[in-house]
């Protein structure tokens, strides 16, 4: 019952949330809404008893994409000013992308939830036996896409540093 | 009554008795309710209070590395100055600032105390006085305190003061980068004692805490642990957010009454913190010491209940702290980042791979002595 209580809470704070994020006019308002969004997913995660989740998620994205994310607002100009509203046109092309999204993954939810419920339940998952998921290169082990990510975040620190760079 | 003898001081004699007794009267939900609810106000209650004695501690140790007296008019020694104090911080009106975004105005404080309660409750304060025990604890630890920065920067901005945004981008700066160092040095200790969970590394360091175990290593991992985690509490030499004359009081200068105290609780329990979780992975937690064979001395030392030995040590760091901090220069900013980016970072990254190849071959002290 507990769980259904605390689950209810934080799908009502995601909800919330999210709604006011994409609503508000004021776009550090919108950072700090999408924040509380975020860490009600990390709730979730915490709920459903991944907890290397919830400090990954909390450790990435509340305390690392969340402080980039306002600094740069803070470095623009006039962070504090109201959004002005965009064009009708804009709007309709805004509306039909959601709902396209919003089909889009809804159908893929709806065909997934069955095979979820058939689904053993999981043991604890331990860091020792993530690692060895990561770093392994038998059968769902994930050595080649892990190096790959990490390529990947290495290009990205190089090009960063070439655009800070040129004056 | 399941009173355990051996150990008549320990507080987790009256948990186990709370509990068992609780148990025997009441369904499982409302036991743990009630057991939840009074872990919640005993931590709130320790927050508070070792707050207010950490407070009185740093006054009176400040006087004496400056040759002067510290409070001593309020109550004997002044012990009740922090407490008088307190109450003067609670009555202050809360000034209310115009132009300025009201909502992150009050929001803002609120993700300083809760990062800081947040960690603070992971602490394991003695014998069965562990409130959480994630498997990733040390991982939990860095992930929620890096939260706190965010009241900072919010902070800054809603005071619609430039003087505030300049000392709370300053201060993001420097929590940013340090996080890091800190982060990579637990990390160091993780490699060597192969767990992330905070009662299991404990149990590991019995007869031989981590920072002898993995000999130098561990000591430029503890080293380098204390310098950064200084720095993030915004302190000592690295306190420029709120230092240099141009700035006033950094990001919390427009702050007031009850909002500025959860920004001077928050710095003052995070310097707890960072001590108590150097004590925790580095010094053994709340483990006595013990040499390996030594039975009669083991027993003497085990005597003292466990969470004295806790405070004890966490108390050395703080001193150390309070020490380095009114012995060195402050740093300029550029300076604060160089050391950072430059010094710390890479060394951290050399010993994280010394500390590899110490542990795969077998260098650490207990395999050399043999010590569980």
């Amino acid at each position: 019952m507990a769980e259904q209580i605390i689950f209810y809470v934080l799908a009502v704070i995601i909800t919330v949330f999210s709604i006011l994020a994409v609503t508000s006019k004021q776009i550090i308002r919108s950072a700090t809404y999408l924040l509380f969004v975020l860490l009600g997913t990390a709730g979730l995660y915490l709920l459903l008893g991944f907890s290397y989740l919830f400090a990954v998620q909390i450790a990435v994205y509340a305390g690392g994409i969340m402080v980039i994310f306002i600094f740069a607002i803070l470095l623009t100009n006039r962070p504090g000013e109201n959004v002005k509203s965009e064009l009708p046109i804009r709007r309709l092309v805004a509306l039909v992308t959601s709902v396209a999204g919003l089909a889009f993954c809804g159908h893929i939810i709806y065909w997934n939830v069955k095979k979820v419920i058939q689904l053993p339940l999981m043991e604890e998952l331990t860091p020792q036996k993530l690692g060895h998921i990561m770093m392994g290169t038998d059968k769902y082990q994930y050595l080649l896409p892990f190096e790959m990510i990490s390529i990947l975040l290495l290009a990205c620190i190089v090009g960063a540093i070439m655009v800070a760079r040129r004056r | 009554m399941l009173l355990n003898y051996s150990h008549p001081l320990e507080i987790s004699n009256l948990t186990t008795w709370l509990d068992t007794t609780l148990r025997s009267s009441m369904p499982e939900f409302w036991v743990l309710f009630i057991e939840f609810a009074l872990v919640i106000v005993a931590l709130l209650t320790a927050y508070a209070v070792i707050a207010l004695i950490l407070i009185y501690a740093e006054r009176k140790i400040t006087a004496f590395f400056q040759a002067r007296y510290g409070p001593n008019r309020v109550g004997k020694w002044g012990l009740l100055q922090s407490l008088a104090d307190m109450i003067k911080i609670l009555l202050k009106e809360i000034v209310k600032i115009t132009r300025s975004d009201r909502f992150l105005f009050f929001a803002a404080p609120f993700f300083m105390i809760v990062a800081s309660m947040a960690t603070f409750g992971a602490i394991p304060f003695g014998k069965g006085l562990l409130a959480v025990d994630f498997n990733i604890g040390v991982l939990y630890v860095t992930a929620v305190s890096s939260v706190g920065i965010i009241g900072v920067l919010l902070a800054g901005w809603s005071s619609n003061n430039k003087y505030s945004m300049i000392g709370a981008m300053r201060s993001g700066a420097q929590f940013v980068s340090y996080e890091l160092s800190a982060g990579f040095a637990l990390m160091t200790i993780v490699v060597l004692a192969g767990t992330m969970q905070f009662s299991e590394l404990i149990e590991g360091q019995r007869y031989c805490w981590n920072i002898f175990n993995g000999h130098i290593s561990s000591i430029i991992a503890f080293v380098i642990y204390l310098i950064s985690g200084h720095a993030e509490t915004n302190r000592g030499p690295f306190d420029l957010p709120e230092a240099e004359s141009e700035l006033t009081a950094g990001y919390h200068t427009e702050y007031s009454g009850l909002q500025f105290g959860f920004y001077y609780l928050a710095e003052y329990l995070n310097m707890f913190i960072i001590a108590s979780i150097a004590t925790t992975v580095f010094l053994g937690g709340f483990l006595p010491i013990q040499v390996q064979g030594w039975d009669a001395f083991n027993g003497i030392m085990d005597f003292i209940p466990s969470y004295v030995w806790f405070f004890a040590k966490t108390a050395v760091l703080i001193f150390l702290s309070l020490w380095v901090r009114w012995s060195f220069p402050r740093l300029r900013i550029d300076q604060l980042l160089n050391l950072e980016w430059k010094y710390l970072l890479p060394i951290n990254l050399v010993n994280i791979v010394v500390m590899v190849i110490l542990v795969l071959t077998g260098l650490t002290l207990k395999d050399l002595f043999g010590i569980i």
